[in-house]
């Protein structure tokens, strides 16, 4: 197997006597879709929220394109390539969604202590956000601001500042909450088309959607990584059943 | 042209004409009064910079102001005694030599106190901001070199190259020029990509640092840039009272700066202007009135911010627009 993008080794996270993250090891490999999968409460958020930096981990290593973030605080793992979303849509509200894409592109370019340029007349600004809306059909809403947008829009939204980022890894924390059957199976295909730009780990309770994408599952149970494996090994895997799909079927 | 432009235009003539027509009616004192007006404006176009655009509820803005005014105080005093100010650097009554030193001390104190209060937010922001502004107060009350308790006073006004500033119209049409050049440059950065990120940083820091612009470096400089603004209004305010004392490193002036913004418009252009124009009205005419004028500029701040959020820009205006 070649180098993986994002490493994770033993990862650890207590709240109190909660163990949300109890050593836990996941790989991403290039090209990949890794799904992550568990009932409530299994940690799953927690876990995103360490790799991405918003939440210092106990103990354990995440490396990234093969460097230890483990010290990074959020900004910085995202100037290194890794984009995420959130599960519940966050957004610069007061912000159009153009001027919320465009903030992505100016972090991008690593841009932000310029004081006189007006952004709202940056076409190296304006231009690559327009093409990140048209991407995921939202073109026609970009001078809407953030807060309304329909939940499903700004689900798109996020998806697009992510892809402004360029990034080397994805991380989507529930992208499909929420959304209408309709809603779920086009962005069910749009992901599919991502995984050649960046490989990603994926948070999803919509098991069609994680079925037809994941090339690997990991089943997190309270805090711990009780399987992982292709769709097939996860879906005959005995404790799975038993632990998560045996509730949902 | 949109609403909110035609507002700011004729805010700022009104700032401009009342007191040129005062002057040629011989009525200096409204002259003095718009002067007033002028500096406290600028001085909370620096916090609405940080409080406005970038969300930061700096309760101790007045450590900024009253520096630069001790700035202008220290040097004026040292010059016309003829001393130097350290070993062999002469002091000045040049005004724009003051008015960069003000901002470059102001800066540089900012600095510091941004770096430590900015590792807070909510309630101890605004706590921290106070604590360090009371330091900075009471230091310059056990200060007997420059006057301690009873201030400064300063026996004529700094000199403008080729203007008579002891003037009132003259030094009030230096203070007005100096806060249409900052609000010029208020806009400009309000709209440009540091601007950007420190909004977006107001609305949601996790989103700024998910793309991967850190909130603090942003802040940080915000709130820097903010405190030279208001450092070069306190050196302004000096030369206008002719007079530095420890009350400009007041809280109460903290507080007087952020109740200007919330009457005349949090994060808006001229926000500030027309707070300071609300303010020193009612000063001026309820203070005419009764001594406890400020019981009813109380009324009026709670009828704002329980009915009219957006302070007098937002009843003129409407809601704020991005692009």
């Amino acid at each position: 197997m070649s180098e993986p993008i994002l490493e994770i080794r033993d990862l650890r996270k207590s709240f109190g006597a909660l163990k949300a993250t109890d050593g836990v090891s996941v790989e991403l490999q290039p090209g990949q879709i890794h799904a992550l999968i568990g009932p409530n409460g299994a940690g799953k958020s927690t876990l995103i929220h360490q790799i991405a930096g918003s939440l210092r981990a106990d103990s354990g290593t995440i490396r990234f394109l093969g460097r230890d973030v483990s010290g990074l605080d959020m900004a910085a793992r995202a100037r290194l390539g890794l984009a995420r979303s959130f599960q519940i849509s966050s957004l610069a509200q007061e912000f159009s969604a153009l001027r919320n894409v465009m903030l992505a592109v100016q972090a991008r370019q690593g841009s932000s202590f310029r004081f006189f340029r007006q952004v709202a007349s940056d076409r190296d600004l304006i231009e690559p956000a327009m093409a990140m809306l048209e991407r995921v059909d939202l073109a026609a809403r970009a001078h809407v601001p953030a807060a309304e947008l329909s939940h499903g829009e700004r689900r798109q939204l996020e998806i697009a500042i992510a892809l402004a980022l360029s990034p080397k890894a994805f991380l989507f924390d529930e992208p499909m909450a929420g959304m209408g059957p309709e809603g779920s199976k086009r962005l069910t295909t749009f992901l599919d088309g991502l995984r050649h730009e960046a490989p990603m780990l994926l948070v999803e309770h919509d098991m069609d959607a994680v079925f037809a994408l994941a090339d690997r599952i990991s089943v997190l149970v309270y805090g711990r990584i009780i399987a992982t494996g292709t769709v097939d090994e996860i879906r005959s895997d005995p404790e799975v059943r038993r632990a998560y799909l045996g509730e949902a079927a | 042209m949109n609403r909110e432009t035609t507002v700011n235009l004729l805010l700022a003539l009104l700032l401009l004409g009342a007191p040129i027509l005062a002057a040629n009616l011989g009525e200096p004192f409204y002259v003095t009064l718009a002067t007033r007006v002028v500096v406290l404006a600028l001085a909370a176009v620096g916090l609405n910079l940080a409080l406005g655009l970038g969300g930061l509820l700096s309760f101790g803005h007045a450590a900024f102001f009253g520096l630069g005014g001790y700035v202008a105080g220290i040097l004026a005093t040292h010059a016309f005694n003829g001393e130097p100010l350290f070993a062999d650097i002469p002091a000045t009554t040049s005004m724009p030599l003051i008015w960069v030193t003000a901002v470059v001390v102001a800066g540089l104190v900012a600095l510091p106190i941004g770096a430590i209060s900015l590792r807070t937010s909510g309630v101890y922001f605004i706590m921290i901001t106070l604590a360090f502004a009371q330091l900075i107060y009471y230091f310059a009350i056990s200060w007997p070199a420059y006057g301690g308790e009873d201030g400064l006073s300063m026996s004529m006004r700094n000199a403008f190259p080729g203007v008579n500033t002891a003037k009132p119209l003259p030094y009030f049409l230096i203070c007005y020029a100096a806060l249409m050049v900052t609000l010029l440059l208020f806009r400009i950065v309000e709209g440009s990509r540091f601007g950007s990120a420190l909004q977006a940083a107001r609305q949601n820091g996790t989103r700024l640092a998910a793309v991967g612009i850190a909130p603090f470096s942003i802040r940080l400089v915000a709130f820097a840039v903010s405190a030279m603004i208001t450092g070069f209004a306190g050196a302004l305010y000096a030369d206008l009272n002719r007079f530095v004392g420890p009350s400009m490193l007041s809280w109460h002036m903290s507080g007087e700066l952020i109740v200007l913004i919330i009457l005349g418009g949090k994060g808006r252009l001229f926000g500030p202007v027309a707070g300071a124009m609300i303010f020193v009205f009612f000063e001026y005419v309820l203070g005419g009135i009764t001594e406890r004028w400020q019981f009813f500029l109380g009324l009026i701040l709670l009828g704002i911010v329980l009915f009219a959020r957006g302070g007098l820009l937002g009843l003129l205006s409407g809601k704020p627009r991005h692009v």
